[in-house]
């Protein structure tokens, strides 16, 4: 068991003959996911690495048998991409595109949430489950390893950096999730964790959050009521001058809002276990698992 | 990005939002030919505002009333080219050199109103108070009922029924009512239409004489949404920025500089605040954020080499790359290329993690330059550690 993407996952590329697109569909393709087609308008019914490449995502869906998409195209287009998948059917988009304008995704998440279609990202780095050799998205595969532990992240590089220090500290993964760090992203923080907290293979959570927002506050509230693996979480920009925008468009204290202080002691107030230095984050978990082993 | 009050208000302008009459000047000859061309219109009570990015400028003398067309001139004279300090520009202040010259208006009330993203629910949200001319978020915290908040669905939009709420809310009667209706339908119309992220009227006012204008206004553009406004674009004023930062985005580099001693080069924006806090923890400050985004190029590394050293606060550098589509090879090139090229000063760290590690690490020792490596993150910690010690 595994949360999102596994063996079932046949899965369509949104803009599979951009430079992005075609890189990481080799790349998901060499890892083991299933790519059934790729998308791109006006290129339809040529091949592009060994899957037919189509007009629209619609052609996907009935010709390919396509349930997830994954979105590479440039920002401007990339909301119609993602409602484009919604209205054909898939039931799971991931879109990686960084840059997408806040009005472009203001109606998209009510017409998926209408639809009953799940989003991950935009901004993100994808979903990847180790124990089926999936991956849908960018994230390097060779630093994961399959076991029992869920992480949910709005950044890519610090998703790595926390998976990596889960299979070093022998510890696998069954799902890494990124959530993405825009305003407006799919799934939140706590989307995610009940996810894992459903997925019966999954027996901890860790829970990568950064300052701006109010979504992991909403998380640990959630966490607090309904859950009862361990969760551990650790919040990135203590350090960050209110104000400023840290690379992330959601990456932002205003107003008193979305520090990382407050953020953490509603962690704390959850029972989750919170890891102030990043580089302690593996051994923190793995203390755990050997104090209940 | 942000804009000047006077580029806030011909947006809003262009809207139909009714904004306080005013024409700005680089000059004071300029600032006294604007009142001069507003005098011939009637108006005789003026106010010189500074026009910088930072808010508070009353507080810190940036903002002059005069109650007759002589006193333009020296107040003109006094604000531009002055080093105005606010409670937002920090100590150091910001260099004024543009003015708006307004026409001053006779005030019965002073009101607020806002339009921003509510990210928790994933809509805009209207937010408006009789409270005008302080901080929105004093009110909030201390007079929380005072602020009416309506959020748009974007399903049907902002709808007339809404915008009576609100104005109703703050208390507008007769002709300053259908005013005010139109001031706020306005002001959305001009939020959206320019994809702003924040656009804030405080305040907006009711004169003696029944009209309701905007006094003051704020607007910041979403960066992601330019590529369809270019005339927004234009509005950039790069004077009002960090010029290491403007020198950074050259680069496509996101640099932000903070007032710390350990500068810091990372691949992913999350990760780069991260490393920011594990400075912290390693005894030293963070001297800036610097994501230097998937390709860590020789070229990009040693701009951001050259960003960082600029920064005479800077006693040690520490790169922290996690090597995903990016392999760590390659960038241990780029950082020995970079760092021959140019005279590191201080002590510089390299954390390499991810594809290639390794390979990295040889490529670093190999060099024979004076790089202090790392694999693990708390290595790389304790050497910065190390390094502020020496």
């Amino acid at each position: 068991m595994s949360i999102l993407v596994n063996k079932d996952t046949r899965l369509v590329v949104q803009g599979i003959t951009g430079k992005e697109g075609s890189f990481h569909a080799q790349q998901m393709m060499d890892y083991g996911t299933a790519v059934v087609a790729g998308v791109t308008p006006g290129k339809g019914g040529q091949e592009h690495l060994g899957v037919p490449v189509r007009n629209t995502v619609r052609e996907a869906v009935e010709q390919d048998g396509a349930n997830t998409s994954v979105i590479f195209v440039p920002p401007p287009f990339a909301a119609d991409a993602v409602l484009e998948a919604a209205d054909a059917g898939i039931e799971l988009v991931i879109c990686i595109t960084e840059g997408i304008p806040v009005q472009d995704m203001i109606p998209v998440k009510p017409y998926l949430d209408k639809k009953g279609v799940r989003m991950i990202g935009p901004n993100c780095p994808g979903v990847l489950t180790p124990g089926d050799n999936v991956k849908v998205g960018i994230m390097p595969t060779m630093i994961f390893s399959p076991g029992n532990v869920g992480v949910v992240s709005r950044s890519g590089t610090l998703t790595y950096e926390a998976v990596d220090q889960l299979t070093r500290a022998g510890l696998g993964q069954s799902t890494a999730v990124g959530i993405g760090g825009d305003p407006i992203i799919g799934t939140q923080f706590l989307d995610a964790i009940q996810l894992f907290n459903e997925d019966p293979e999954t027996e901890a959570i860790v829970m990568i959050g950064e300052i701006g927002g109010s979504a992991e506050e909403a998380a640990a509230a959630y966490v607090k009521e309904h859950v009862d693996k361990p969760v551990f979480g650790f919040i990135a920009g203590r350090t960050a001058p209110p104000g400023r925008r840290m690379g992330h468009a959601g990456a932002i204290v205003s107003g008193g809002e979305g520090t990382a202080e407050a953020k953490l002691e509603a962690m704390r107030d959850a029972g989750i276990t919170t890891v102030i230095n990043l580089a302690e984050l593996g051994d923190t978990v793995k203390a755990h698992f050997e104090s209940v082993a | 990005m942000k804009v000047h009050e006077y580029q806030a208000k011909e947006i809003l302008a262009q809207h139909g939002v009714a904004v306080q009459r005013g024409i700005v000047a680089d000059t004071v000859e300029e600032a006294v030919q604007a009142a001069e061309t507003m005098a011939a219109d009637g108006v005789t009570q003026f106010v010189v505002k500074a026009q910088i990015h930072a808010g508070g400028r009353g507080k810190g003398g940036g903002v002059k009333f005069t109650p007759s067309i002589d006193g333009v001139r020296p107040n003109a004279e006094e604000i531009l080219g002055m080093t105005l300090v606010t409670p937002q520009t920090g100590p150091e202040g910001q260099l004024v050199q543009k003015v708006l010259v307004t026409a001053a208006e006779d005030i019965a009330h002073e009101y607020y109103v806002g339009v921003t993203l509510d990210r928790a629910k994933g809509m805009d949200v209207i937010m408006a108070s009789t409270e005008g001319g302080v901080e929105i978020e004093e009110v909030a915290a201390a007079t929380p009922e005072k602020i009416v908040k309506v959020h748009v669905d974007p399903s049907i939009g902002l709808r007339p029924y809404q915008v009576n709420e609100i104005a109703s809310a703050l208390g507008f009667e007769g002709q300053a009512l259908k005013e005010a209706k139109k001031f706020i339908a306005a002001l959305y119309r001009a939020y959206r239409q320019s994809d702003a992220t924040t656009a804030e009227i405080n305040p907006l006012v009711r004169t003696e004489d029944g009209r309701v204008v905007a006094l003051d206004a704020k607007i910041e553009l979403d960066e992601n949404a330019l590529f369809r406004h270019p005339d927004l674009a234009e509005m950039r004023d790069v004077a009002e920025e960090e010029p290491l930062e403007v020198e950074a985005s050259k680069h496509n580099l996101n640099y932000i500089k903070l007032d710390g001693n350990v500068g810091c080069m990372v691949n992913g924006a999350g990760l780069a605040m991260g490393t920011m806090d594990l400075i912290k923890l390693a005894g030293g400050e963070p001297a800036n954020f610097l994501d230097v985004g998937g390709t860590a190029s020789p070229q990009t590394v040693e701009a951001g080499f050259r960003i960082i050293q600029s920064d005479p606060n800077v006693k040690a550098i520490l790169v922290n790359i996690f090597g995903g589509i990016v392999r760590c090879d390659r960038v241990a090139k780029g950082v020995v290329e970079a760092a021959s090229n140019m005279d590191l000063t201080v002590p510089l760290i390299v954390r390499l993690q991810g594809t290639n590690a390794e390979e990295g690490m040889q490529i670093l020792k190999e060099s024979g330059l004076p790089i202090e490596s790392a694999i693990r993150l708390q290595e790389a910690a304790d050497k910065v550690t190390a390094a502020l010690n020496a």
